[in-house]
């Protein structure tokens, strides 16, 4: 991680109050202008009930979240207003192939965030551990999974978090590895801790950690967000919330696995993963119907 | 079979943690055959996007498609990135875009007979990455208008011809003058001048049924 992570101990930001109404995020002068007046939790909150209450009258429903999701605020001008073009099955598609990894690409150390730095990061020190899959239910093997997260104290080694929390000179954040011919993945870090933002007034992120995968096809591609079980944030979140079948929420919160619990260390999170997309190794979805 | 992990957007502090040092270098500076792509992506206000990142995914000149590994190679000693090894075409590069929105990479072309970068697109704000592609099949001076273009690239290309005639100009990366560099912007709403929304691909509508 040396070459892309900031030195957390390096940065010369400024805490206290005036740092708790700094920008948290780049957001673009259209945005800045919008947000002027931040509206209130209570109107995210009934905003996402409506979008949910309709989202739950469309017979076809998506596990993932529609890109126009008004209480997530920024994604007003970031989501094209044209339905996609739906592909044609076209088995020369670059698309149903992807991007290969392999040892070469990831070090030992990528999977233990604890030990990145010289000391030990303060935090409740965890496991993470589950299993990637394709749609047919087979392990996707040898494949390369990211993660990136705040610290304990819901801070990122990123110049644009301006929250006024401490960073951790012993905590970057950053984590890779490669899955087993089992599809299995495990991560070593601390539980990161929830942090504000600006979408509206009060806002608050659940503690999450932010998951990039790939699959055998480039169509598998994935990036999301893995919750902690029992988290009271969950419903106040437009982020998480922007996925509007409350099952396939519930598919990204991970559980508490007491056997993974390694005694004396560290506590066990067990979150499998399952990639959508076709894929040029799958079977024909035409076939399976 | 088991159902789908939904999309969570990337948010805005992945730039720690995704981009690395040669993401877009596919290819060894000065290389012959090298060619570069390069633009900008835009919101709904025309406003340019600076926490944009872009991955993108080709076949090899000669029409492979299994990829090697070694894009994010690492220095064992030192564990930073050790770039790409001069002899391995990966197929894969992974840019963010800068405080203009802009961004580049440096590869090979693509085979004539798909001469297209598969690119993948995710940003803060946006909830579920999006897919288009840019076409580099339009050598500078050699066609009389986009049209002739686009129909040239539709004879051959099965999803480029599934797009709507009226809208295949957004996936045409252009050529500059020297034919080795491409320009393809990204707009991900339609401009407030008019300017077109980019076209998305949408490849998951071949759902399997539940069950
Ligand atoms: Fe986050």
């Amino acid at each position: 991680m040396t070459t892309t992570a900031p030195d957390p101990a390096a940065s010369t930001t400024t805490h206290g109050p005036a740092a708790s109404t700094a920008t948290h995020e780049q957001a673009t002068a259209h945005e800045q202008a919008a947000a002027t007046a931040l509206p209130t939790q209570r109107r995210i909150s009934a905003e996402i009930a409506a979008a949910h209450e309709a989202a739950g009258r469309d017979p076809v429903r998506s596990p993932h979240p529609p890109r126009d999701f008004a209480p997530y605020r920024s994604s007003a001008l970031r989501h094209p207003r044209l339905p996609p073009v739906r592909v044609p099955a076209d088995p020369e598609a670059a698309e149903l192939y992807g991007p290969v990894f392999g040892r070469t690409d990831v070090t030992d150390l990528d999977a233990d965030l604890t030990r990145q730095h010289t000391g030990e990061p303060l935090g409740e020190r965890i496991t993470v551990a589950g299993r990637v899959l394709d749609r047919a239910g087979r392990p996707v093997a040898g494949q390369l999974v990211e993660i990136w997260q705040a610290n304990a104290s819901g801070r990122y080694a990123h110049q644009r978090d301006q929250h006024p929390a401490p960073l951790d000179p012993h905590f970057t954040g950053v984590g890779r590895c490669l899955t087993d011919r089992q599809g299995a993945y495990r991560f070593t870090t601390v539980k990161p801790g929830a942090y504000p933002w600006r979408n509206h007034e009060n806002a608050w992120r659940p503690a999450h950690i932010h998951f990039s995968l790939f699959g055998t096809a480039f169509t598998q591609r994935l990036v999301t967000q893995m919750y902690f079980p029992g988290d009271p944030l969950f419903p106040y979140d437009p982020i998480l919330q922007s996925v509007t079948d409350p099952a396939a929420r519930e598919r990204l919160v991970a559980t508490y696995d007491h056997g993974l619990s390694t005694p004396e260390w560290s506590l066990g999170y067990r979150w499998d993963i399952v990639l959508d997309g076709p894929a040029a190794t799958l079977p024909d979805p035409e076939e399976d119907r | 079979m088991p159902l789908p992990t939904p999309s969570q957007t990337v948010g805005p502090f992945y730039g720690y943690a995704l981009p690395f040092p040669g993401g877009g270098d596919l290819v060894p500076a000065g290389h012959p055959d090298a060619v570069t792509l390069h633009g900008r992506v835009l919101d709904g206000a025309g406003d340019p996007l600076p926490d944009a990142l872009l991955e993108t995914w080709q076949a090899a000149p000669d029409g492979g498609l299994a990829g090697r590994p070694g894009s994010l190679r690492r220095d064992p000693v030192t564990g930073g990135f050790a770039g790409r090894r001069g002899t391995d075409f990966t197929g894969f590069g992974r840019v963010a875009t800068d405080a203009d929105g802009h961004w580049e990479i440096r590869t090979l072309p693509p085979p004539a007979r798909a001469p297209y970068l598969a690119v993948c697109l995710f940003a803060r704000g946006l909830t579920h990455h999006l897919f288009t592609r840019a076409y580099l099949g339009v050598p500078a001076g050699e066609v009389a208008s986009d049209e002739v273009a686009a129909g040239e690239v539709a004879a051959g290309d099965a999803v480029f011809a599934a797009v709507p005639a009226d809208r295949r100009d957004t996936l045409l990366a252009r050529a500059v003058a020297d034919g080795r560099t491409y320009r393809f912007d990204i707009r991900i709403q339609e401009g407030p001048r008019g300017e077109k929304e980019t076209v998305f691909l949408d490849f998951l509508a071949a759902r399997p049924a539940a069950g």
